[in-house]
Protein backbone atom coordinates (compact mmCIF):
# COMPACT_ATOMS: atom_id res chain seq x y z
CA UNK A 1 0.00 0.00 0.00
CA UNK A 2 1.18 3.34 -1.19
CA UNK A 3 1.44 5.96 2.02
CA UNK A 4 -0.11 8.77 2.29
CA UNK A 5 2.15 11.56 1.40
CA UNK A 6 2.79 15.35 1.82
CA UNK A 7 0.32 17.84 0.68
CA UNK A 8 3.61 19.58 -1.34
CA UNK A 9 3.33 15.91 -3.28
CA UNK A 10 1.31 17.17 -6.26
CA UNK A 11 0.89 13.80 -7.38
CA UNK A 12 -0.95 12.55 -4.25
CA UNK A 13 -4.25 11.63 -5.65
CA UNK A 14 -2.55 9.66 -7.54
CA UNK A 15 -0.68 7.94 -5.15
CA UNK A 16 -2.99 7.33 -2.13
CA UNK A 17 -4.22 4.13 -1.77
CA UNK A 18 -8.20 4.43 -0.89
CA UNK A 19 -10.11 1.91 1.34
CA UNK A 20 -12.23 0.41 1.54
CA UNK A 21 -12.73 -0.52 -1.89
CA UNK A 22 -14.43 -3.39 -4.49
CA UNK A 23 -13.41 -5.05 -6.99
CA UNK A 24 -16.31 -5.72 -9.70
CA UNK A 25 -14.00 -8.83 -10.69
CA UNK A 26 -15.71 -9.26 -14.29
CA UNK A 27 -16.64 -7.33 -16.96
CA UNK A 28 -19.01 -3.91 -16.23
CA UNK A 29 -21.18 -3.16 -18.97
CA UNK A 30 -21.63 0.75 -19.91
CA UNK A 31 -24.42 2.32 -21.61
CA UNK A 32 -22.74 2.93 -24.58
CA UNK A 33 -21.96 -0.53 -25.32
CA UNK A 34 -18.45 -0.23 -24.05
CA UNK A 35 -17.34 -2.11 -21.03
CA UNK A 36 -14.38 -2.03 -18.41
CA UNK A 37 -12.40 -4.34 -16.84
CA UNK A 38 -13.17 -5.19 -13.88
CA UNK A 39 -13.12 -1.75 -12.42
CA UNK A 40 -13.13 -0.91 -8.69
CA UNK A 41 -15.40 1.43 -6.30
CA UNK A 42 -13.85 3.04 -3.32
CA UNK A 43 -16.41 3.65 -0.66
CA UNK A 44 -17.11 4.96 2.85
CA UNK A 45 -19.30 3.53 5.42
CA UNK A 46 -20.62 5.03 8.56
CA UNK A 47 -23.30 3.48 10.98
CA UNK A 48 -24.45 0.04 10.92
CA UNK A 49 -26.40 -1.79 8.95
CA UNK A 50 -29.40 -3.47 10.85
CA UNK A 51 -30.50 -6.73 11.07
CA UNK A 52 -32.93 -6.80 8.36
CA UNK A 53 -30.79 -4.84 6.13
CA UNK A 54 -33.41 -1.76 6.28
CA UNK A 55 -31.97 1.15 7.21
CA UNK A 56 -29.01 1.82 4.30
CA UNK A 57 -28.65 5.66 2.82
CA UNK A 58 -26.64 6.03 -0.31
CA UNK A 59 -25.31 9.08 -0.22
CA UNK A 60 -24.19 10.36 -3.41
CA UNK A 61 -21.57 12.98 -4.28
CA UNK A 62 -21.10 15.95 -6.55
CA UNK A 63 -19.17 16.80 -9.33
CA UNK A 64 -16.20 17.39 -7.48
CA UNK A 65 -17.47 15.50 -3.76
CA UNK A 66 -15.90 11.76 -3.19
CA UNK A 67 -16.40 9.20 -0.83
CA UNK A 68 -15.16 11.12 2.25
CA UNK A 69 -18.88 12.65 2.93
CA UNK A 70 -17.77 12.76 7.05
CA UNK A 71 -14.65 12.38 8.69
CA UNK A 72 -11.75 13.95 7.34
CA UNK A 73 -10.66 14.02 3.90
CA UNK A 74 -7.39 11.89 3.60
CA UNK A 75 -6.16 13.89 0.75
CA UNK A 76 -7.62 17.35 1.83
CA UNK A 77 -7.07 16.91 5.52
CA UNK A 78 -10.63 18.94 5.90
CA UNK A 79 -13.58 17.91 6.76
CA UNK A 80 -15.83 15.85 4.46
CA UNK A 81 -18.43 18.02 2.63
CA UNK A 82 -21.48 17.09 4.26
CA UNK A 83 -19.74 16.08 7.72
CA UNK A 84 -22.43 18.15 10.02
CA UNK A 85 -25.22 16.01 8.39
CA UNK A 86 -23.91 12.53 9.44
CA UNK A 87 -23.20 11.38 12.42
CA UNK A 88 -24.53 10.32 15.66
CA UNK A 89 -27.44 12.40 16.16
CA UNK A 90 -27.12 14.33 12.89
CA UNK A 91 -30.05 14.59 10.48
CA UNK A 92 -28.33 11.28 8.95
CA UNK A 93 -28.09 9.70 12.41
CA UNK A 94 -25.62 6.86 12.74
CA UNK A 95 -27.74 5.43 15.34
CA UNK A 96 -30.28 4.64 12.62
CA UNK A 97 -29.10 4.66 9.54
CA UNK A 98 -25.94 2.70 7.65
CA UNK A 99 -24.81 5.43 5.47
CA UNK A 100 -23.15 4.40 2.23
CA UNK A 101 -21.04 6.80 0.08
CA UNK A 102 -18.69 6.19 -2.63
CA UNK A 103 -16.48 7.47 -5.22
CA UNK A 104 -18.22 7.94 -8.76
CA UNK A 105 -17.07 5.88 -11.59
CA UNK A 106 -14.82 8.64 -13.52
CA UNK A 107 -13.30 9.62 -10.16
CA UNK A 108 -10.20 10.31 -9.42
CA UNK A 109 -10.50 9.23 -5.62
CA UNK A 110 -10.12 5.41 -5.87
CA UNK A 111 -12.98 4.54 -8.01
CA UNK A 112 -12.41 3.54 -11.72
CA UNK A 113 -11.79 6.61 -14.16
CA UNK A 114 -9.35 7.92 -16.58
CA UNK A 115 -6.17 7.91 -14.15
CA UNK A 116 -6.95 4.50 -13.31
CA UNK A 117 -4.63 1.74 -14.85
CA UNK A 118 -6.11 0.09 -18.22
CA UNK A 119 -5.48 -3.48 -17.57
CA UNK A 120 -5.30 -4.34 -21.06
CA UNK A 121 -1.90 -1.47 -21.66
CA UNK A 122 -0.89 -1.13 -18.27
CA UNK A 123 -0.68 2.54 -18.37
CA UNK A 124 -3.34 5.09 -17.23
CA UNK A 125 -6.37 5.10 -19.32
CA UNK A 126 -6.27 9.26 -20.36
CA UNK A 127 -8.96 9.42 -23.41
CA UNK A 128 -8.97 5.66 -23.86
CA UNK A 129 -11.30 5.57 -20.78
CA UNK A 130 -14.66 5.10 -22.15
CA UNK A 131 -17.47 7.75 -22.24
CA UNK A 132 -19.86 7.45 -19.08
CA UNK A 133 -23.28 8.27 -17.68
CA UNK A 134 -24.94 9.06 -14.63
CA UNK A 135 -26.40 5.65 -15.20
CA UNK A 136 -23.13 3.87 -15.10
CA UNK A 137 -22.19 5.47 -12.34
CA UNK A 138 -25.80 4.59 -10.46
CA UNK A 139 -25.26 0.83 -11.86
CA UNK A 140 -22.06 0.61 -10.35
CA UNK A 141 -23.17 1.66 -6.96
CA UNK A 142 -25.70 -0.72 -7.27
CA UNK A 143 -23.14 -3.52 -7.47
CA UNK A 144 -21.86 -2.17 -4.10
CA UNK A 145 -24.57 -2.14 -2.36
CA UNK A 146 -25.63 -5.78 -3.58
CA UNK A 147 -22.26 -6.26 -2.49
CA UNK A 148 -22.63 -4.39 1.18
CA UNK A 149 -25.35 -7.33 1.40
CA UNK A 150 -28.47 -4.92 0.90
CA UNK A 151 -31.49 -5.32 -1.65
CA UNK A 152 -33.28 -2.65 -0.61
CA UNK A 153 -31.71 1.22 0.41
CA UNK A 154 -34.18 3.13 2.83
CA UNK A 155 -32.87 6.35 0.94
CA UNK A 156 -30.70 7.63 -1.83
CA UNK A 157 -29.85 11.25 -1.65
CA UNK A 158 -27.46 13.81 -3.16
CA UNK A 159 -27.35 17.14 -4.46
CA UNK A 160 -26.46 18.92 -7.72
CA UNK A 161 -24.68 15.75 -9.65
CA UNK A 162 -25.78 13.66 -6.60
CA UNK A 163 -28.95 14.48 -7.54
CA UNK A 164 -28.48 13.72 -10.54
CA UNK A 165 -27.44 9.98 -9.52
CA UNK A 166 -30.52 9.75 -7.15
CA UNK A 167 -33.38 10.88 -9.74
CA UNK A 168 -31.29 7.75 -11.75
CA UNK A 169 -31.81 5.29 -8.32
CA UNK A 170 -35.42 6.15 -8.22
CA UNK A 171 -35.81 5.58 -11.91
CA UNK A 172 -33.55 2.71 -12.89
CA UNK A 173 -34.30 0.93 -9.34
CA UNK A 174 -37.89 2.02 -8.06
CA UNK A 175 -37.93 -1.11 -6.36
CA UNK A 176 -34.97 -0.97 -4.25
CA UNK A 177 -35.23 2.27 -2.83
CA UNK A 178 -37.68 3.69 -0.52
CA UNK A 179 -36.77 7.55 -0.80
CA UNK A 180 -35.63 9.69 -3.09
CA UNK A 181 -33.93 12.74 -2.27
CA UNK A 182 -32.77 15.01 -5.21
CA UNK A 183 -31.18 18.23 -4.12
CA UNK A 184 -30.46 21.20 -6.13
CA UNK A 185 -30.43 19.47 -9.42
CA UNK A 186 -32.20 18.62 -12.82
CA UNK A 187 -33.43 15.90 -14.60
CA UNK A 188 -31.43 17.36 -17.42
CA UNK A 189 -28.81 20.08 -18.19
CA UNK A 190 -30.21 23.05 -20.00
CA UNK A 191 -27.67 24.61 -23.00
CA UNK A 192 -26.47 27.01 -20.23
CA UNK A 193 -25.52 24.36 -17.66
CA UNK A 194 -23.54 22.98 -20.84
CA UNK A 195 -22.44 25.92 -22.00
CA UNK A 196 -20.55 26.47 -18.41
CA UNK A 197 -19.37 23.56 -18.11
CA UNK A 198 -17.62 23.83 -21.96
CA UNK A 199 -15.53 26.87 -20.93
CA UNK A 200 -14.13 24.49 -17.88
CA UNK A 201 -13.38 22.00 -20.15
CA UNK A 202 -11.35 24.27 -22.85
CA UNK A 203 -9.24 25.70 -20.55
CA UNK A 204 -8.25 22.33 -19.21
CA UNK A 205 -8.06 21.20 -22.77
CA UNK A 206 -5.55 24.38 -24.08
CA UNK A 207 -2.97 24.17 -21.29
CA UNK A 208 -0.51 23.08 -23.00
CA UNK A 209 0.29 20.46 -20.32
CA UNK A 210 -2.49 18.98 -20.63
CA UNK A 211 -1.02 16.89 -23.38
CA UNK A 212 -4.41 15.17 -25.35
CA UNK A 213 -4.83 13.52 -22.17
CA UNK A 214 -1.39 11.67 -21.73
CA UNK A 215 -0.13 14.12 -18.91
CA UNK A 216 -0.14 10.83 -16.30
CA UNK A 217 2.44 9.17 -19.16
CA UNK A 218 4.53 12.33 -19.43
CA UNK A 219 4.70 13.60 -15.87
CA UNK A 220 3.12 16.68 -16.30
CA UNK A 221 -0.29 18.30 -15.12
CA UNK A 222 -2.58 20.38 -17.07
CA UNK A 223 -3.07 22.93 -13.43
CA UNK A 224 -3.64 26.10 -14.83
CA UNK A 225 -6.49 25.08 -16.77
CA UNK A 226 -7.87 23.05 -14.08
CA UNK A 227 -7.55 25.82 -12.04
CA UNK A 228 -9.19 27.92 -14.33
CA UNK A 229 -12.19 25.55 -14.77
CA UNK A 230 -12.62 25.47 -10.97
CA UNK A 231 -13.04 29.29 -10.88
CA UNK A 232 -15.26 29.39 -13.77
CA UNK A 233 -17.63 26.88 -11.83
CA UNK A 234 -17.57 28.23 -8.24
CA UNK A 235 -19.09 31.50 -9.73
CA UNK A 236 -21.80 29.49 -10.78
CA UNK A 237 -21.82 27.54 -7.22
CA UNK A 238 -22.18 30.79 -5.52
CA UNK A 239 -24.61 34.08 -6.22
CA UNK A 240 -23.99 37.58 -6.87
CA UNK A 241 -25.25 38.35 -3.50
CA UNK A 242 -23.06 36.00 -1.52
CA UNK A 243 -19.77 37.02 -4.02
CA UNK A 244 -20.84 40.70 -2.93
CA UNK A 245 -21.67 39.75 0.94
CA UNK A 246 -17.72 38.33 0.98
CA UNK A 247 -15.91 40.31 -0.99
CA UNK A 248 -17.77 43.52 -2.39
CA UNK A 249 -15.22 46.03 -4.35
CA UNK A 250 -12.60 45.23 -1.83
CA UNK A 251 -8.77 45.47 -3.01
CA UNK A 252 -6.38 42.94 -1.76
CA UNK A 253 -2.94 44.22 -1.04
CA UNK A 254 -0.99 41.06 -1.33
CA UNK A 255 -2.67 39.54 -4.22
CA UNK A 256 -1.41 35.81 -5.37
CA UNK A 257 -1.26 37.19 -9.18
CA UNK A 258 -1.54 40.54 -10.55
CA UNK A 259 -1.38 42.09 -13.98
CA UNK A 260 -3.11 45.14 -13.36
CA UNK A 261 -2.89 47.45 -10.50
CA UNK A 262 -4.93 46.70 -7.86
CA UNK A 263 -6.40 43.52 -7.13
CA UNK A 264 -9.65 43.00 -6.10
CA UNK A 265 -10.33 40.23 -3.28
CA UNK A 266 -12.92 38.25 -5.44
CA UNK A 267 -10.29 37.43 -7.77
CA UNK A 268 -7.80 36.65 -5.14
CA UNK A 269 -10.60 34.13 -3.68
CA UNK A 270 -10.98 32.51 -7.21
CA UNK A 271 -7.44 32.02 -7.73
CA UNK A 272 -6.51 30.61 -4.47
CA UNK A 273 -10.07 28.47 -5.05
CA UNK A 274 -8.70 27.01 -8.31
CA UNK A 275 -4.83 26.57 -7.04
CA UNK A 276 -6.03 24.43 -4.09
CA UNK A 277 -8.66 22.38 -6.01
CA UNK A 278 -5.69 20.79 -8.45
CA UNK A 279 -4.44 19.05 -5.52
CA UNK A 280 -7.62 16.88 -5.40
CA UNK A 281 -8.83 16.54 -8.65
CA UNK A 282 -7.69 14.86 -11.88
CA UNK A 283 -8.26 17.01 -14.98
CA UNK A 284 -9.01 13.98 -17.28
CA UNK A 285 -12.23 13.14 -14.45
CA UNK A 286 -13.04 16.57 -14.68
CA UNK A 287 -13.68 16.52 -18.79
CA UNK A 288 -15.20 12.86 -18.01
CA UNK A 289 -17.43 13.76 -15.20
CA UNK A 290 -18.46 17.43 -16.41
CA UNK A 291 -19.29 15.10 -19.95
CA UNK A 292 -21.67 12.73 -17.79
CA UNK A 293 -23.76 15.60 -16.06
CA UNK A 294 -24.09 17.38 -19.77
CA UNK A 295 -25.31 13.97 -21.65
CA UNK A 296 -28.12 13.45 -18.96
CA UNK A 297 -31.31 13.58 -19.91
CA UNK A 298 -34.17 11.49 -18.18
CA UNK A 299 -36.75 12.32 -20.44
CA UNK A 300 -34.66 11.58 -23.89
CA UNK A 301 -35.55 7.90 -24.18
CA UNK A 302 -39.23 9.53 -23.53
CA UNK A 303 -39.34 12.75 -26.98
CA UNK A 304 -38.96 14.92 -23.97
CA UNK A 305 -41.76 13.80 -21.88
CA UNK A 306 -40.43 13.53 -18.84
CA UNK A 307 -43.44 12.21 -17.19
CA UNK A 308 -42.99 8.85 -18.62
CA UNK A 309 -40.15 8.18 -16.74
CA UNK A 310 -42.30 8.29 -13.23
CA UNK A 311 -44.80 5.57 -14.61
CA UNK A 312 -46.02 3.75 -11.60
CA UNK A 313 -43.08 4.88 -9.62
CA UNK A 314 -43.82 3.36 -6.15
CA UNK A 315 -40.55 5.56 -4.27
CA UNK A 316 -41.41 8.53 -2.11
CA UNK A 317 -39.75 11.84 -3.34
CA UNK A 318 -38.54 14.89 -1.68
CA UNK A 319 -36.97 17.29 -4.35
CA UNK A 320 -35.09 20.29 -2.93
CA UNK A 321 -34.03 23.76 -4.21
CA UNK A 322 -32.57 27.38 -3.00
CA UNK A 323 -33.89 30.10 -3.69
CA UNK A 324 -30.98 31.95 -4.93
CA UNK A 325 -29.40 28.82 -7.03
CA UNK A 326 -28.81 30.18 -10.67
CA UNK A 327 -27.02 26.76 -11.52
CA UNK A 328 -30.24 24.26 -11.18
CA UNK A 329 -33.21 26.74 -10.60
CA UNK A 330 -36.49 26.05 -8.49
CA UNK A 331 -37.83 25.87 -12.00
CA UNK A 332 -35.93 22.56 -13.11
CA UNK A 333 -37.24 21.04 -9.85
CA UNK A 334 -40.90 22.29 -10.32
CA UNK A 335 -40.48 20.17 -13.43
CA UNK A 336 -39.78 17.16 -11.82
CA UNK A 337 -42.46 17.44 -9.28
CA UNK A 338 -44.94 18.28 -12.04
CA UNK A 339 -43.93 15.24 -13.86
CA UNK A 340 -44.01 12.99 -10.77
CA UNK A 341 -47.92 14.73 -10.30
CA UNK A 342 -48.43 13.50 -12.99
CA UNK A 343 -48.00 9.73 -12.58
CA UNK A 344 -49.83 10.14 -9.07
CA UNK A 345 -46.28 9.81 -7.27
CA UNK A 346 -45.78 10.41 -3.44
CA UNK A 347 -44.14 14.10 -4.03
CA UNK A 348 -42.88 16.46 -1.39
CA UNK A 349 -41.22 19.75 -2.52
CA UNK A 350 -39.62 22.34 -0.53
CA UNK A 351 -37.75 25.60 -1.95
CA UNK A 352 -35.32 26.97 0.75
CA UNK A 353 -34.79 30.37 1.21
CA UNK A 354 -30.52 30.67 1.31
CA UNK A 355 -29.17 33.58 -0.69
CA UNK A 356 -25.72 31.45 -1.17
CA UNK A 357 -26.43 30.04 -4.58
CA UNK A 358 -26.22 26.47 -5.52
CA UNK A 359 -23.36 25.87 -3.05
CA UNK A 360 -26.37 26.08 -0.15
CA UNK A 361 -27.00 22.47 -0.30
CA UNK A 362 -23.17 21.52 0.53
CA UNK A 363 -23.96 24.39 3.89
CA UNK A 364 -25.39 24.43 6.99
CA UNK A 365 -29.05 25.82 6.10
CA UNK A 366 -30.84 24.92 9.04
CA UNK A 367 -34.19 24.57 7.22
CA UNK A 368 -32.28 22.19 4.97
CA UNK A 369 -31.76 20.18 7.70
CA UNK A 370 -34.84 20.43 9.17
CA UNK A 371 -36.61 19.49 6.14
CA UNK A 372 -34.15 16.18 5.38
CA UNK A 373 -34.61 14.80 9.27
CA UNK A 374 -38.55 15.54 9.03
CA UNK A 375 -38.98 13.34 5.91
CA UNK A 376 -36.95 10.61 7.28
CA UNK A 377 -38.49 10.46 10.42
CA UNK A 378 -42.13 10.50 9.04
CA UNK A 379 -41.10 7.80 6.22
CA UNK A 380 -40.51 5.89 9.19
CA UNK A 381 -44.23 6.32 10.39
CA UNK B 1 -55.92 14.01 21.00
CA UNK B 2 -57.41 16.64 19.44
CA UNK B 3 -61.09 16.50 18.60
CA UNK B 4 -61.61 15.39 14.76
CA UNK B 5 -63.41 19.04 13.23
CA UNK B 6 -66.71 18.32 11.57
CA UNK B 7 -65.90 19.44 8.26
CA UNK B 8 -62.92 16.94 8.09
CA UNK B 9 -65.30 14.02 9.30
CA UNK B 10 -68.27 15.28 6.29
CA UNK B 11 -65.24 15.84 3.88
CA UNK B 12 -63.75 12.18 3.89
CA UNK B 13 -67.10 10.64 3.91
CA UNK B 14 -67.93 12.50 0.62
CA UNK B 15 -64.44 10.66 -0.72
CA UNK B 16 -64.15 7.24 -2.04
CA UNK B 17 -62.02 4.43 -1.04
CA UNK B 18 -58.27 4.53 -2.55
CA UNK B 19 -59.20 8.08 -4.11
CA UNK B 20 -56.08 10.31 -4.74
CA UNK B 21 -56.71 13.55 -3.38
CA UNK B 22 -54.86 16.50 -3.47
CA UNK B 23 -55.94 18.99 -0.30
CA UNK B 24 -55.05 23.08 -1.35
CA UNK B 25 -53.81 24.83 1.65
CA UNK B 26 -53.55 21.40 4.03
CA UNK B 27 -51.75 23.02 7.05
CA UNK B 28 -50.63 20.39 9.18
CA UNK B 29 -52.08 17.75 7.25
CA UNK B 30 -54.84 16.59 9.69
CA UNK B 31 -57.38 15.94 6.74
CA UNK B 32 -55.08 13.96 4.92
CA UNK B 33 -54.08 12.16 7.96
CA UNK B 34 -57.73 11.19 7.80
CA UNK B 35 -58.24 10.51 4.59
CA UNK B 36 -55.47 7.55 4.54
CA UNK B 37 -56.53 6.01 7.90
CA UNK B 38 -60.50 6.36 7.10
CA UNK B 39 -60.48 5.89 2.90
CA UNK B 40 -57.24 4.45 2.23
CA UNK B 41 -56.79 7.70 0.35
CA UNK B 42 -53.29 8.80 -1.93
CA UNK B 43 -53.04 12.09 -1.00
CA UNK B 44 -50.92 14.78 -1.59
CA UNK B 45 -51.07 18.80 -0.20
CA UNK B 46 -50.06 21.74 -0.84
CA UNK B 47 -48.74 24.34 1.94
CA UNK B 48 -47.62 27.83 2.38
CA UNK B 49 -46.52 28.14 5.63
CA UNK B 50 -42.95 26.71 6.54
CA UNK B 51 -43.61 24.95 9.86
CA UNK B 52 -46.95 23.49 8.78
CA UNK B 53 -44.86 21.96 5.73
CA UNK B 54 -42.13 20.47 8.22
CA UNK B 55 -45.11 19.49 10.62
CA UNK B 56 -46.62 17.02 7.27
CA UNK B 57 -43.57 15.64 5.94
CA UNK B 58 -42.85 14.49 10.18
CA UNK B 59 -45.72 12.77 9.85
CA UNK B 60 -45.10 11.20 6.25
CA UNK B 61 -46.99 13.08 4.10
CA UNK B 62 -46.31 14.04 0.80
CA UNK B 63 -46.41 17.85 0.38
CA UNK B 64 -45.30 20.47 -1.89
CA UNK B 65 -44.71 23.93 -0.44
CA UNK B 66 -45.73 27.17 -2.14
CA UNK B 67 -49.04 29.51 -3.02
CA UNK B 68 -51.32 27.60 -4.10
CA UNK B 69 -52.45 30.42 -6.50
CA UNK B 70 -48.80 29.82 -8.40
CA UNK B 71 -48.34 25.94 -7.42
CA UNK B 72 -51.64 24.45 -8.64
CA UNK B 73 -50.54 25.55 -12.30
CA UNK B 74 -48.10 22.89 -12.10
CA UNK B 75 -50.35 20.27 -11.59
CA UNK B 76 -51.41 18.47 -14.60
CA UNK B 77 -54.87 17.98 -16.10
CA UNK B 78 -56.97 14.85 -14.55
CA UNK B 79 -54.30 14.45 -12.01
CA UNK B 80 -56.55 13.67 -8.97
CA UNK B 81 -59.67 12.36 -8.27
CA UNK B 82 -60.85 15.33 -6.11
CA UNK B 83 -58.99 18.23 -5.33
CA UNK B 84 -60.18 20.45 -1.74
CA UNK B 85 -60.41 23.47 -0.88
CA UNK B 86 -61.47 24.24 2.35
CA UNK B 87 -61.47 27.26 3.68
CA UNK B 88 -59.47 29.02 1.31
CA UNK B 89 -62.02 30.00 -1.88
CA UNK B 90 -62.42 33.17 0.41
CA UNK B 91 -58.92 34.12 0.19
CA UNK B 92 -58.12 33.70 -3.15
CA UNK B 93 -57.59 36.42 -5.25
CA UNK B 94 -59.82 35.00 -8.30
CA UNK B 95 -62.23 32.73 -6.88
CA UNK B 96 -63.25 31.60 -10.36
CA UNK B 97 -59.95 31.24 -11.82
CA UNK B 98 -59.04 28.63 -9.37
CA UNK B 99 -62.13 26.75 -9.50
CA UNK B 100 -61.49 26.40 -13.38
CA UNK B 101 -58.11 24.93 -11.91
CA UNK B 102 -59.40 22.74 -9.83
CA UNK B 103 -61.90 21.21 -12.02
CA UNK B 104 -58.99 20.95 -15.47
CA UNK B 105 -56.48 19.12 -12.41
CA UNK B 106 -59.19 17.13 -10.26
CA UNK B 107 -62.24 15.05 -11.74
CA UNK B 108 -63.89 16.09 -8.94
CA UNK B 109 -63.64 19.35 -6.54
CA UNK B 110 -64.68 19.83 -2.49
CA UNK B 111 -64.87 23.14 -1.57
CA UNK B 112 -65.63 24.38 1.70
CA UNK B 113 -66.72 27.97 2.94
CA UNK B 114 -67.89 29.94 4.92
CA UNK B 115 -71.57 30.98 4.35
CA UNK B 116 -72.55 34.55 4.81
CA UNK B 117 -76.34 34.14 4.20
CA UNK B 118 -75.80 32.36 7.89
CA UNK B 119 -79.24 33.99 10.00
CA UNK B 120 -76.01 35.44 12.37
CA UNK B 121 -74.51 37.36 9.98
CA UNK B 122 -77.51 38.29 8.30
CA UNK B 123 -78.71 39.48 12.07
CA UNK B 124 -75.52 41.60 12.19
CA UNK B 125 -75.59 42.93 8.88
CA UNK B 126 -79.34 43.80 9.32
CA UNK B 127 -79.59 45.21 13.03
CA UNK B 128 -76.53 46.71 13.82
CA UNK B 129 -75.21 47.70 10.05
CA UNK B 130 -71.71 46.28 10.61
CA UNK B 131 -69.63 43.41 9.09
CA UNK B 132 -70.09 39.95 11.07
CA UNK B 133 -68.03 38.57 12.91
CA UNK B 134 -68.30 34.74 14.15
CA UNK B 135 -66.12 32.21 15.82
CA UNK B 136 -64.92 31.45 12.54
CA UNK B 137 -64.62 34.78 11.39
CA UNK B 138 -63.20 36.59 14.09
CA UNK B 139 -60.80 38.99 12.51
CA UNK B 140 -62.13 42.63 11.13
CA UNK B 141 -62.88 43.34 7.55
CA UNK B 142 -59.56 44.84 7.68
CA UNK B 143 -57.53 42.66 9.35
CA UNK B 144 -59.47 39.52 7.61
CA UNK B 145 -57.33 37.03 4.94
CA UNK B 146 -60.97 36.76 3.48
CA UNK B 147 -61.71 38.78 1.23
CA UNK B 148 -64.26 36.83 -1.40
CA UNK B 149 -67.26 36.11 0.73
CA UNK B 150 -70.55 35.04 -0.54
CA UNK B 151 -73.40 32.99 0.76
CA UNK B 152 -74.33 29.33 -0.63
CA UNK B 153 -76.94 31.16 -2.87
CA UNK B 154 -74.29 32.81 -4.17
CA UNK B 155 -71.67 29.53 -5.05
CA UNK B 156 -74.97 28.06 -6.31
CA UNK B 157 -75.37 30.96 -8.47
CA UNK B 158 -71.22 30.69 -9.61
CA UNK B 159 -71.42 27.07 -10.57
CA UNK B 160 -74.64 27.01 -12.57
CA UNK B 161 -72.79 30.49 -14.53
CA UNK B 162 -69.81 28.44 -14.65
CA UNK B 163 -71.45 25.28 -16.25
CA UNK B 164 -70.43 22.85 -13.52
CA UNK B 165 -72.50 20.50 -11.75
CA UNK B 166 -73.16 20.14 -7.82
CA UNK B 167 -73.30 17.01 -6.73
CA UNK B 168 -73.85 17.20 -3.46
CA UNK B 169 -74.36 20.26 -0.74
CA UNK B 170 -74.30 20.31 2.96
CA UNK B 171 -74.56 22.35 5.30
CA UNK B 172 -72.61 22.69 9.00
CA UNK B 173 -74.66 24.71 11.62
CA UNK B 174 -73.51 27.10 14.63
CA UNK B 175 -72.94 24.04 17.18
CA UNK B 176 -71.13 21.58 14.51
CA UNK B 177 -73.79 19.30 13.20
CA UNK B 178 -74.25 18.60 9.38
CA UNK B 179 -76.83 20.20 8.00
CA UNK B 180 -78.72 17.86 4.67
CA UNK B 181 -81.76 16.80 3.35
CA UNK B 182 -84.49 17.65 3.83
CA UNK B 183 -82.94 21.28 4.32
CA UNK B 184 -82.03 22.67 0.84
CA UNK B 185 -82.18 25.67 -1.20
CA UNK B 186 -83.10 29.33 1.25
CA UNK B 187 -83.03 27.12 4.24
CA UNK B 188 -79.73 25.40 4.01
CA UNK B 189 -78.24 29.29 3.04
CA UNK B 190 -79.79 30.60 6.47
CA UNK B 191 -79.27 27.68 8.81
CA UNK B 192 -75.23 26.44 7.84
CA UNK B 193 -72.60 28.93 8.88
CA UNK B 194 -70.46 26.53 6.63
CA UNK B 195 -71.02 25.11 3.54
CA UNK B 196 -69.00 22.12 1.87
CA UNK B 197 -70.09 21.21 -1.75
CA UNK B 198 -69.05 18.43 -4.06
CA UNK B 199 -69.02 19.54 -7.95
CA UNK B 200 -67.63 18.37 -11.13
CA UNK B 201 -67.11 19.47 -14.80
Amino acid sequence: MVSYKKKSNKNNIYQFKHTPYLTIDKKFKLQNGQSLISPSVAYKTYGKLNKDKSNSILICHALTGDQYAAGINPITQKKGWWHDMIGRGKVFDTNLYYIICCNVLGGCMGTTGPNSIDPKTKEAYGLNFPNISIKDMVFLQKNLVTHLGIDKLFCVVGGSMGGMQALEWGVSFPEKVDLVIPIATSYRHTAQNIALHEVGRQAIKNDLNWEKGEYIKVDKSPEKGLAAARMVAHITYMSEKSLSNKFGRNKKSNPLSQIFEGNFEVENYLQYKGNSFVNRFDANSYLYLTRSMDRFDLSEKYNGMLELAFKNNPCKWLIVSFTSDWLFPTSESRSLVSALNANACKVSFVEIESDRGHDSFLLKVPRLYNILKGFLIGAKT
Amino acid sequence: MNKIRTDHLLITSIVKDESRVLDIGCADGKLLHLLIKNKNASVQGIEIEHDKVEACLKKGLSVVEGDANKEITNFPDNSFDYVILSQTLQTVEKPKWILDQILRIGKKAIISFPNFGHWYCRYQIALYGKMPITKELKLPWYDTKNIHFCTIRDFCELIEEMNFVTEKKFGINKSKAVINYPFSGSLLNLLASHAVFLIHS
